[in-house]
């Protein structure tokens, strides 16, 4: 089945399209990276895609349902999470908040949810820190928490805004090696960011403009008339 | 005074419950909004010889409905529909209190409570109150913890970001409505607000802030009761103040408890400062 499939999408604010015409099929196992400036329409297309903001038009179903309908099998990494700097939670707590779509109300955790967190935790190396509260955590530390929170949904479609941003270099090769993993096991990964280097494994790259400037293999999309028209540079050679 | 004991524990118990997802979701205008908006329903209540219970529950109706319906037809900001509302509601309860024969005796007791003519009715309200309030935040905890992080985390967890809001507003209603004969529309905010950030200073669980919360809310009011008894001043307000006199102890003791740990770490560490970022 087709991960994620748009055709003649438009995406936007109230009645405002920010971006139309997005066309996008993805498989499983799939790596769609998103770049492009502030502004261009990458975190607006994430949101859509997580159901967080309707379509202005256009066809979108992700695992054959309409965005939002499959909080099981879709997890999102909203840009700046909120930092849960005033929460009382320690990190094991923040992680297994990532297994509430699966519990529902009344569910009780298991020993398997459990197993879960931890191993959530362990993947993004924050496994040290879990009974340390989150609000003292660097903005780095707290970054790795959320994504260990969206591995421990164990999705089948990762959403992730920028999930590099704030971290070290240790951190940014953790993220590209958890990614990697995460497709390996048939999971589909649409990952917007600023970073060009990001782009080297994807599947398919879609350079954004507040509109779609190319979309494509690495090498089709950032060729270098679609750099210096979205970013005004182009790459080195 | 041991029934004003038990109604101020029992008031403690159910706003450290309700306010921690106050604190935690930053809804203390909306909580104090709330706690003037059953004014005009009280009163009213006073004036035609009805249950004041009822009559907070409509002001609160009233109050939520009018909040929800400005912000989404007039496409305010939730804080301006808020302020408005909250405003008007005490104005006009104000106006209907006026029209009573006893206007400044009345208007006191609803503002600022009357906990030591509390009844043995009074206290059984309570305890159902209590029990609804801890009933909600048992079932809810999930979405109210989601939504105390981010409403999207709540609508992409799978539950609907607006029904749970709306159900931690009744929750924060049910205990304004349960507590305002015990300490007042005017200082229940304070009852829900300081034992609660006393809790977040310290805790690293939700069930641990609220115990906490419990606990800071049950010593202000034998300590406040005590102070009333003792040097003749208003029990309610003598309440509030302790509990808000122990949370700035508490953020005092917490920053000195901070800047030792910091030291020592600075001691034992001094050239490690968090992780290099490099963008």
């Amino acid at each position: 089945m087709t991960s994620i499939h748009a055709s003649a999408l438009a995406i936007g604010y109230g009645k405002h399209p920010v971006v139309d015409n997005i066309s996008i099929s993805l498989q499983p196992g799939d790596l769609l990276v998103l770049i492009g400036t502030n502004g261009s329409g990458k975190s607006t297309l994430l949101k859509t895609l997580a159901g967080l903001i309707d379509p202005l038009h256009g066809d979108l179903t992700l695992l054959g349902s309409p965005a939002g309908q499959m909080p099981t099998r879709v997890a999102y990494l909203p840009q700046h999470p909120v930092s849960s700097h005033t929460l009382p939670l320690c990190v094991q707590d923040v992680v297994a908040m990532g297994r509430f779509a699966h519990l529902g109300l009344f569910k009780r955790s298991t020993d398997r949810d459990r197993a879960i967190v931890l191993e959530s935790m362990q993947r993004t190396g924050i496994d040290s820190r879990a009974n340390e509260p989150i609000r003292d955590l660097s903005g780095g530390q707290q970054q790795r928490t959320h994504l260990a929170q969206v591995i421990a949904r164990q999705a089948e479609i990762l959403l992730l805004d920028e999930p590099t941003a704030g971290l070290d270099l240790n951190g940014r090769k953790a993220v590209a090696e958890l990614i990697a993993t995460e497709r390996a096991r048939g999971v589909t990964v649409v990952l917007a960011t600023h970073e060009l280097a990001d782009a080297e494994s994807a599947t398919a790259v879609m350079l954004l403009a507040q509109r779609v400037v190319s979309m494509g293999s690495p090498a089709e999309a950032l060729r270098d008339e679609y750099l210096r028209e979205c970013f005004g540079f182009t790459q080195p050679h | 005074m041991r029934l004003a004991l038990l109604g101020g524990i029992l008031v403690a118990c159910t706003c450290a419950i309700a306010g921690t997802f106050v604190v935690l979701r930053g809804l203390a205008f909306v909580g104090d909004a709330l706690a003037h908006g059953v004014l005009p329903g009280i009163a009213t209540a006073m004036l035609l010889g009805f249950s004041g219970i009822v009559g907070a529950a409509i002001g609160a109706a009233v109050m939520m409905g009018g909040v929800s319906v400005v912000t989404r037809k007039f496409r305010l900001s939730g804080d301006t529909a808020i302020g408005l509302l909250f405003v008007g509601m005490l104005s006009l309860g104000v106006m209907i209190t006026s029209r009573s024969s006893s206007f400044v005796g009345d208007l006191a007791r609803i503002l600022f409570g009357e906990l030591l003519g509390i009844t043995q009715s009074d206290l059984a309200w309570q305890c159902v109150a209590l029990a609804i309030v801890a009933a909600i935040a048992l079932v809810s905890r999930r979405p109210f913890l989601l939504l105390s992080v981010d409403d999207g985390l709540a609508r992409t967890s799978g539950f609907s970001a607006r029904l749970f809001h709306n159900v931690m507003l009744t929750m924060v209603a049910i205990t304004v409505i349960a507590s305002f004969q015990t300490v007042g529309t005017l200082l229940v905010l304070g009852m829900l607000i300081a034992p609660a950030a006393t809790g977040s200073l310290f805790a690293r669980r939700i069930e641990s802030m609220m115990f906490i919360a419990a606990i800071v809310g049950s010593l202000s009011t034998y300590i406040g009761l005590l102070i009333s008894y003792h040097y003749d001043l208003a029990a309610g307000a003598s309440i509030v103040l302790t509990a808000v006199v122990i949370f700035a102890l508490a953020a005092i003791a917490n920053e000195i408890r901070k800047s030792r740990s910091h030291d020592h770490h600075d001691h034992e560490h001094p050239h490690v400062h968090g992780e290099v970022h490099v963008r």
